[in-house]
């Protein structure tokens, strides 16, 4: 992997990427679909490549997974 | 709602309705679940002092948006997956709150020096990159509006977190991922244009 790599990746764009409101709007229907082992990335590319690039977004979707665990445990 | 949402669904949603008798224990049964939920994911985040005034506050922000938002549940998942979501929004712009009020000022500072580091540049390769960086800081003053100025170098270069920028400027994050989406497409565009990357991806 270059040493770019970081910089690279940061600068490149996917056009699928469907910004924070619309991961924001599913998230939750997103993390069930992951939790019940179901590939969510099929059903929604959109979220996905934009998961792949927020940081933030993705922290939200793993600390809703988490709480789905401890609401069921 | 749809028809086909799970019994213990439907039971949230009828016992928060306005109106409904003992509404005012199914809320509490909801805050209760959501500090719980909030004080969790307070502390997978790493919040240090006053874990539980944040997440007192979270908790109470979310239960006020999932009452608010009742209407719109579709049953598209449980309610409490539903319901846990609003939680964790909230503990984030709780903490992007809680940043903008505590970080010190200067996020407006130029600072091209944190770029090695905030992409794990290392100087051994400086070489490799050092026309690049160049190239960016250049093409940050030429091709961006001063928007998309201002968000990147709070974002990329002081590491201001996204939801400290949103309370800042008082927008939402999708706006400002937006204007930052669109400041990278820009960026990459001059840099290939210049001969610094090659199109798309990897490098000239």
């Amino acid at each position: 992997m270059s040493d770019l790599s970081a910089l690279e990746r940061f600068l490149d764009t996917d056009p699928r990427d469907g910004g924070c409101g619309e991961a924001m709007e599913l998230l939750h229907v997103y993390a069930e679909l992951l939790r019940r082992g179901e590939d969510a990335a099929r059903f929604h590319p959109r979220i996905a490549a934009h998961l792949r690039a927020c940081g933030p977004c993705k922290e939200d979707l793993e600390g809703l997974l988490l709480a789905i665990e401890d609401g069921a445990g | 709602m749809s028809a086909d949402v799970d019994p213990e669904s439907a039971e949230w949603v009828r016992a928060l309705a306005v109106g409904a008798p003992a509404r005012d224990a199914a809320v509490a049964r909801l805050y209760a679940g959501l500090l719980r939920i909030a004080r969790a994911e307070c502390g997978r985040r790493g919040v240090g002092g006053d874990v539980d005034d944040l997440a007192q506050q979270a908790a109470t922000d979310a239960v006020v948006a999932v009452l608010a938002k009742l209407g719109e549940f579709r049953g598209e998942s449980r309610f409490t997956t539903w319901a846990y979501k609003f939680v964790v929004f909230e503990v984030s712009a709780t903490l992007g709150r809680h940043f903008r009020r505590t970080s010190p000022e200067g996020w407006d500072i130029e600072d091209w020096n944190a770029v090695p580091d905030r992409f794990g540049l290392v100087p051994e390769q400086q070489a490799e990159w050092h026309d690049l960086v160049l190239g960016l800081h250049k093409a940050v003053h030429e091709v961006l509006s001063e928007r998309q100025r201002r968000v990147f170098v709070a974002l990329v270069l002081n590491g201001v977190p996204l939801d400290a920028l949103v309370a800042e400027l008082g927008t939402n994050r999708n706006a400002i991922y937006k204007t930052l989406f669109d400041a990278r497409r820009k960026l990459r565009a001059r840099l290939v244009a210049e001969g610094h990357l090659d199109e798309p991806g990897g490098r000239a």
